[in-house]
């Protein structure tokens, strides 16, 4: 293959003539095309000719490469010294690049079609609401499509698997709030109510908050690739052609999973955090009784459940935006890739808002 | 171009564990042939085909390809060599999902070629023009139908004009009319180019409209192993073979229940 293509430009009888040697083939055109493309635009409005006489091979992307020039210079071709083999290509190659493009409207997307996808984009979501509500209501007529053994085993991997990590992190984030906290208050003399300060925020704030990022990037990303990958596989396709409502097969057991683990995750995070917290005030010199004493005076029972009714809600929030991710993936396997990340940003992201509504209403309630 | 055999097989036999899926399958292609491996299923068709391939070393034999061997020492780099010029279409396609079936018929070009995008983009959608898929250029492979992802497949494998294309069971599933265009296109790349095919398949009418030669494969040929029965012209072994096997393939007489 060491006979590479090339092509000079004649002028012959008004017409522009290219001609080749060498082989057509991908691997030796490539030089070639840039300095044709322009060759052929700069003859337009002549007449066009390719002498093909000293081509010694061409394959299919040689045609192609001929038929770019066409369209590149806008007409047809008359073809000199062209064996059969290459004509018939040619032929074929044309058939896909015509030498007088057909005009193509451009397609820039019109600033009512964006606002009409964004309003389908939020009805959806509406709807999505919608649906589950009336499963829910539906759920006792339709008991058989919810399978115990679904929530059971959502429930063992949201809420038990995620234990160890819930234990870890509560405890070194109070370990840290502690410790960021009680250098600056021991100054003040203050550093006892460190403790105030590590339980009253674990309880309200941080304890649910932590627990629903962790559902989220868990359990969420899990629920949106799992429902997904069904999805794409057709499977939500055949419970529906069966009769079966997905929502109440593969959404409530999900969202009621998570309402359920999410407290107890939430709880877990606090008591670890105090520990984490006691820890570091016992550095400090503080018996265990004091700490414990500080903490009971300070913290009321409304802190808790106001923290858990919290839980509660950011874990329907990011079971829902995770299993509303799953059902709405696209085609083809990057799809489901999408779906799980679209879970994790949206869960966290919801939750975070969700939190300031929370901290708004509870200050107007004076809770 | 010289008259030695573009692939030569020579006694390759495949065991899996304990079972022998076939032994002593010889055969050579021919260069500008269309070559069709045919068989019932288990017989070993696409195992052959990995084998030619060289997804898939043979337990025993010799397999030659554009005159270098693929078996033995020295394998890996006779198969570095050989696997440029030969293009293959898998039986589901095996298009990249996440590449619309112009950047998967592109991707080679881009690896292997200094051609410039706009230039990669011409050869790319011509190739799907050949196959009918000009207007679905831009899709991807979960859009499109078995058929057409399977049409797509082969114009990757055309991709670099490759001398030598292996097709496993290209219109399998397909219509008639479709089929009919995909045997066409074989017959006028195989005048057009003097490609060489090997085509794995099952149908009939596509087997006795494109291939010059033919080997039948099947899985009780030895009582201990599979194997080749037959190797010919289709047209010929249709009208002319005694064997039960070949007898129901070609002219769908039941065969006298093997004994097993």
């Amino acid at each position: 293959m060491t006979a590479n293509a090339g092509f000079t430009v004649e002028q012959r009888d008004g017409r522009a003539v290219f001609v080749f040697a060498g082989r057509l083939e991908a691997a030796s055109i490539g030089g070639q095309w840039r300095p044709a493309m322009r060759a052929a635009r700069h003859e337009h409005g002549h007449e066009l000719a390719f002498d093909l006489a000293a081509v010694t091979f061409c394959d299919v992307a040689g045609a192609a490469f001929l038929a770019s020039i066409e369209a590149a210079h806008g007409k047809t071709a008359e073809l000199l010294g062209a064996s059969e083999q290459v004509r018939g290509l040619l032929d074929r190659a044309r058939i896909t690049i015509p030498a007088e493009p057909k005009t193509v409207a451009a397609q820039r997307p019109h600033p009512r079609d964006v606002i009409a996808l964004a309003l389908r984009l939020m009805g959806s979501s509406i709807a999505f609401v919608g649906e589950a509500t009336v499963a829910l209501l539906r759920l006792p007529a339709h008991r058989r499509m919810f399978r115990l053994p679904d929530l059971l085993r959502t429930l063992d991997q949201a809420g038990v698997r995620s234990m160890p990590l819930v234990l870890m992190l509560g405890y070194l984030i109070g370990l840290i709030l502690a410790f960021q906290s009680a250098v600056p208050m021991r100054r003040f003399g203050a550093d006892i109510f460190v403790a105030n300060l590590v339980a009253i925020s674990l309880l309200r704030e941080l304890g649910p908050l932590l627990a629903a990022v962790i559902l989220a990037g868990r359990t969420g990303s899990a629920f949106a690739a799992e429902i997904g990958t069904m999805k794409v596989n057709e499977e939500v396709d055949a419970l529906v052609t069966m009769g079966l409502d997905p929502m109440t097969m593969l959404v409530l057991p999900r969202m009621l999973a998570a309402m359920l683990v999410m407290p107890v995750m939430a709880l877990a995070l606090d008591v670890a955090g105090m520990l984490g917290m006691a820890t570091v005030m016992r550095s400090f010199g503080f018996p265990l009784v004091t700490i414990a004493r500080q903490v009971q005076n300070w913290v009321s029972a409304a802190d808790l459940y106001g923290g858990l009714f919290k839980a509660v809600c950011f874990g329907i929030t990011v079971a829902a935006i995770g299993c509303r991710a799953g059902l709405a993936t696209g085609v083809g396997p990057r799809a489901v890739g999408l779906s799980a990340t679209a879970a994790v940003v949206g869960g966290i992201v919801a939750t975070i808002v969700l939190d300031g509504v929370f901290a708004l209403i509870f200050y107007r309630l004076k809770l | 171009m010289s008259d030695a055999p573009i692939i030569r097989v020579q006694d390759a036999a495949q065991r899996f564990g304990a079972r022998t899926i076939f032994r002593d399958v010889s055969f050579t292609v021919d260069a500008g042939e269309v070559f069709v491996i045919l068989g019932g299923s288990g017989c070993g068709k696409s195992t052959v085909m990995k084998q030619l391939i060289g997804l898939l070393p043979p337990t025993a034999g010799q397999i030659e390809v554009f005159g270098r061997t693929i078996t033995g020492s020295g394998r890996e780099a006779a198969l570095r060599e050989v696997q440029r010029r030969m293009g293959v279409m898998f039986q589901s396609g095996a298009l990249f999902g996440s590449m619309s079936l112009l950047e998967n018929v592109m991707l080679p070009l881009e690896m292997f070629t200094d051609l410039p995008p706009d230039g990669r983009e011409a050869v790319a959608r011509v190739k799907l023009g050949l196959v009918g898929l000009a207007d679905s250029a831009t899709l991807m492979p979960a859009e499109i139908s078995g058929g057409m992802a399977r049409r797509a497949g082969i114009a990757r494998a055309m991709a670099l004009d490759p001398p030598l294309l292996l097709l496993d069971e290209p219109s399998a599933g397909l219509d008639p009319i479709t089929s009919a265009g995909l045997d066409r296109l074989i017959l006028d790349l195989r005048h057009d180019l003097g490609a060489t095919f090997v085509v794995v398949t099952h149908e009939l009418a596509s087997i006795l409209a494109i291939a010059d030669r033919c080997i039948m494969l099947d899985r009780n040929a030895y009582p201990d192993a599979g194997g080749a029965i037959a190797t010919g012209d289709p047209r010929v072994l249709r009208d002319t073979s005694t064997h039960p096997i070949v007898r129901a393939f070609f002219r769908r007489e039941v065969p006298v229940p093997a004994a097993v």
